[in-house]
């Protein structure tokens, strides 16, 4: 099929950027979006043109590496599902398609469709973690976990820290990403040690790397591409509060 | 004892980690600080090491290509983490652990790293309870387990499908609080050019900072290797695209031995390739074949939709061939199986290279629901890739290029031949032998991340606590620089017509074709002509847009793809020398008349560690003999 692509070019940070158009003769509805934007590459060093920049590694939905809008839906149209999963099948013949990076205030554009998301990293650091030091833990089997509790805090530990949420958000809020690692840890009996400090650390790291507040919308959670749910928000209220 | 000392300790097998860790030279907290060891990579054995490394005390420094330690591709694997709890009371012990890895391995790895592998096992998964690691429970809250391939008890540990995810989560989190409280110091987005050796010792690296391109220097007392496999030298492989070998091949160049390079593990149970365009093969997880069967139909090129070919007319070959172990053959048999039903003629799909992975009896027996539970994520993935439902209908899979067995030859310290350079998880070769075995990755890459490198290093480190940092303007460190960016320029300045990633798919064809699943010496002889043919139009053809001072990933891969024609010779040449069939390693002039591996281990009971003589100089090739004490050398058997 026959597709234009709206792609934004930016040279680096502090560049000016804007979209480029491309026109893609012989894209195959079995391509994954990613391949497609290889071969569109392929053509671009062949013309000795620069290529067009982007994040991904393991392509297979995993590693949180790629993210891009498409069409104006982080990770494109299809729910569930990260940017390197959507395959070509899902886009119509002679469709024009934007392809854009995230917008958000603390995930400054490096180039192109990269963006900068240490801003992730800066709130887990501040606590996303739990203190017990290398060789000191307990025998696995004596810390009892109810499967239901431990199944619910998986639902939570899933997130790939793609940083959808924080592009889908009108307010770039990063609470669906940060209340799914504070439930993941307040729901876990080891995890509640710490839990009054978790919270109060990796929000108030939250607000200083720059991310906005959450007024509810849900965007966040109809843009994950893993389904966390916004009923971690809810939680992660509820742990602040009780945490002073 | 020669070049290579793999310094096992003395006594019996059981006792000798006990007795290493309780003799070996320790270093005074008070001078950990003083000392820097520097870790490339940052999946399991990486940031597990970091952070174990940080709570001791050392002052670290850690390095990964990603934008964010969280993405190393430990964190795709998917079925799980073995440890010898025996908390299914199934006869399972650390020895049964340890000796099913050794004939996994096909009697080619070395007795004491195995053992000690499963020694620390338990350790592991207290460990990850305890950072928070949610593993699969049981209704009374204990910890749940399943089979996997190779072995007949129920060990591995998992989290969904997605259990290195989890695992690598709880192990960034580790290293996150070692970065917190200022212990280590973390450089993402950087890629390693060169090792720095000053006075044969490692001292430090050359990296490029893969935003603004500049080349940087930074030293230390030790440096650390943890930097996964070399699986994407096939281009199609279950692989990270960004996974290379660069960094473990730069410091082969400076004296590190690389040791079996052609025990490459091709995994049974991939997403078949699906067009020419594609970038990846998606694993799907050995755990699937707890209850997933395994057949083709009976009569060559039959078209029929898998689910209109009745019970009689379908050859469930594993079953078959393999009555004891069924389904749950070892990965390198089950591979080789499905290629002998496929080249017969019996494949299906469109390409014939295919077979099917049936869920059928499964979900009759135990109900959707309880499939889904336990392979949800993996359904759910098989069906965005492929748009097929496999409750309902059979997944296809094909085998794929995984995991190397082979990497950086290290001692029972972990250290390589290079003093003070060590190499740690899937970058070394040292506890898989021929073959590895499902979920003994994780395993040993926590293990050697967490327990066994931090326990080792410092009978090294002891002999350095007077060494004082060091500076990076040292020659050597000017040179290496030097050295890696007329490399880089050399690249740039080539301006042909073609990028580094169509080079990338032609020699992973042409490893594909002549040395994977199957090899013989015509055909490794052809490669070695075809890899330095396209070596030569690689230098000549390649163009790299951009330059060296920006983003500029086009360099990176050419980088690595120029790494991969020099490690492929050598992969080759590997495969060349070891004439007997082990393992992964199947040469079809070694086999049984009923097709079977034939070792020969009268003459290859060794490890064969090559040793870098110079550009266009053939590799030296060392032996390291390996002794089997504790076990006797069976033919591996799973009929």
């Amino acid at each position: 099929m026959k597709l234009t692509l709206k792609i934004w070019r930016q040279k680096n940070a502090s560049a000016k950027g804007n979209f480029e158009t491309y026109q893609m003769d012989n894209v195959s509805p079995e391509m994954a979006f990613l391949e497609m934007l290889d071969s569109l590459n392929k053509r671009l060093v062949e013309e000795d043109k620069d290529p067009v920049a982007f994040d991904h590694d393991c392509r297979e939905g995993i590693c949180g590496s790629c993210g891009m809008y498409i069409n104006g839906h982080p990770h494109g149209p299809v729910p569930a599902i990260t940017t390197c999963h959507l395959s070509m099948r899902f886009f119509k013949d002679g469709e024009t398609v934007w392809i854009e990076p995230w917008r958000a205030k603390p995930f400054p554009v490096i180039k192109d469709l990269i963006v900068d998301r240490t801003a992730f990293d800066k709130i887990q650091i501040a606590c996303g973690f739990i203190s017990v030091n290398t060789g000191s833990a307990p025998e696995a089997n004596n810390i009892l976990i109810p499967k239901k509790i431990s199944d619910e805090a998986f639902n939570s530990a899933i997130c790939i820290g793609c940083g959808a949420c924080v592009a889908a958000c009108k307010n770039a809020s990063a609470m669906l990403f940060v209340s799914a690692k504070i439930s993941q840890y307040a729901l876990l009996p080891q995890g509640r040690v710490e839990a009054k400090e978790r919270v109060r650390a990796m929000v108030d790291k939250m607000d200083e790397v720059g991310f906005g507040s959450c007024s509810n919308t849900g965007a966040c959670e109809a843009e994950c591409p893993k389904q966390i749910k916004i009923t971690n928000i809810a939680r992660m209220n509820r742990e602040f509060f009780k945490a002073f | 004892m020669g070049k290579l000392d793999a310094k096992i300790p003395a006594g019996p097998l059981a006792q000798k980690w006990t007795n290493y860790k309780a003799t070996t030279k320790l270093v005074n907290p008070a001078n950990k600080k003083k000392l820097e060891i520097i870790v490339i990579g940052t999946g399991l054995s990486g940031a597990g090491a970091s952070s174990a490394l940080g709570e001791l005390g050392y002052s670290v420094k850690t390095f990964c290509y990603q934008d964010s330690p969280r993405r190393a591709h430990s964190v795709a694997a998917q079925g799980g983490i073995n440890a010898a709890k025996n908390y299914q009371s199934d006869n399972d012990s650390v020895y049964r652990l340890f000796y099913d890895m050794i004939k996994g391995g096909d009697f080619r790895a070395r007795e004491a790293n195995v053992y000690r592998a499963a020694e620390v096992s338990n350790q592991v998964i207290d460990h990850y309870t305890a950072l928070g690691v949610p593993f699969a429970r049981d209704y009374g809250g204990t910890l749940n387990t399943r089979s996997f391939g190779g072995v007949q008890v129920s060990r591995t540990f998992y989290s969904s499908g997605q259990t290195g995810q989890q695992c690598l989560l709880g192990t960034y989190s580790s290293l996150n609080r070692q970065i917190k409280s200022g212990n280590v110091k973390m450089f993402p987005r950087r890629e390693m050019l060169d090792l720095v050796l000053i006075e044969g010792k490692a001292r430090g690296i050359i990296t490029r900072n893969l935003v603004s391109g500049e080349i940087e220097r930074h030293s230390a007392h030790a440096v650390v290797l943890a930097t996964g496999g070399y699986g994407t030298i096939y281009f199609l492989s279950t692989l990270a695209v960004n996974s290379n070998a660069s960094a473990a091949w730069k410091a082969h160049k400076k004296g590190a031995f690389f040791a079996n390079p052609s025990f490459v593990q091709i995994h049974p149970t991939s997403i078949p390739q699906l067009n020419e365009f594609q970038s990846k093969l998606t694993l799907m997880s050995e755990s699937l074949r707890n209850d997933g069967r395994i057949w083709v139909p009976k009569t060559k090129g039959d078209k029929r939709h898998a689910n209109d070919i009745p019970e009689e007319e379908r050859d469930y070959y594993l079953e078959r061939r393999y009555p004891t172990f069924g389904n749950l053959v070892p990965r390198d048999v089950a591979s080789r199986a499905a290629k002998e039903r496929c080249d017969a003629g019996y494949g299906i799909g469109e390409t014939g290279l295919a077979v099917n992975l049936d869920f059928r009896d499964a979900i009759k027996k135990q109900g959707k629901k309880a499939i889904e539970n336990k392979y949800g994520n993996l359904f759910e993935m098989y069906r965005n890739i492929t748009g097929i439902d496999s409750y309902v209908e059979p997944m296809r899979i094909y085998p794929a290029g995984h995991y190397t067995m082979g990497g950086l030859w290290v001692d029972y310290e972990l250290m390589t031949t290079i003093p003070g350079l060590y190499s740690i998880g899937e970058s070394n070769f040292s506890d898989h032998g021929a073959n590895r075995l499902g979920a003994s990755s994780l395993m040993q890459a926590s293990g050697d991340g967490y327990f066994i490198l931090p326990n080792t290093i410092n009978n090294y480190l002891s002999g350095e606590i007077s060494v004082p940092k060091i500076s990076t303007d040292r020659l050597e460190f000017a040179e290496a620089e030097k050295a890696s960016i007329e490399r880089l320029n050399k690249l740039i300045s080539i301006k042909g017509k073609k990028n580094a990633g169509s080079f990338h798919k032609r020699l992973g064809k042409i490893m594909w074709d002549h040395c994977g699943m199957s090899r013989n010496e015509a055909g490794l002889k052809e490669a070695l002509k075809l890899i330095n043919e396209l070596k030569e139009e690689f230098w000549k053809e390649l163009n790299v847009t951009g330059s060296l001072n920006e983003v500029n990933p086009e360099l990176e891969k050419a980088g690595r793809v120029a790494d991969y024609f020099e490690l492929a010779e050598l992969l080759v040449t590997d495969a060349l020398n070891r004439k007997e069939s082990c393992g992964a390693h199947f040469r079809e002039e070694y086999q049984t008349p009923d097709g079977e591996a034939m070792r020969n281990d009268e003459e290859f009971t060794y490890v064969a560690a090559w040793e870098y003589a110079g550009e266009g100089k053939p590799p030296v090739l060392h032996k390291e003999e390996l002794k089997f004490e504790e076990v006797e050398m069976k033919v591996r058997s799973y009929k």
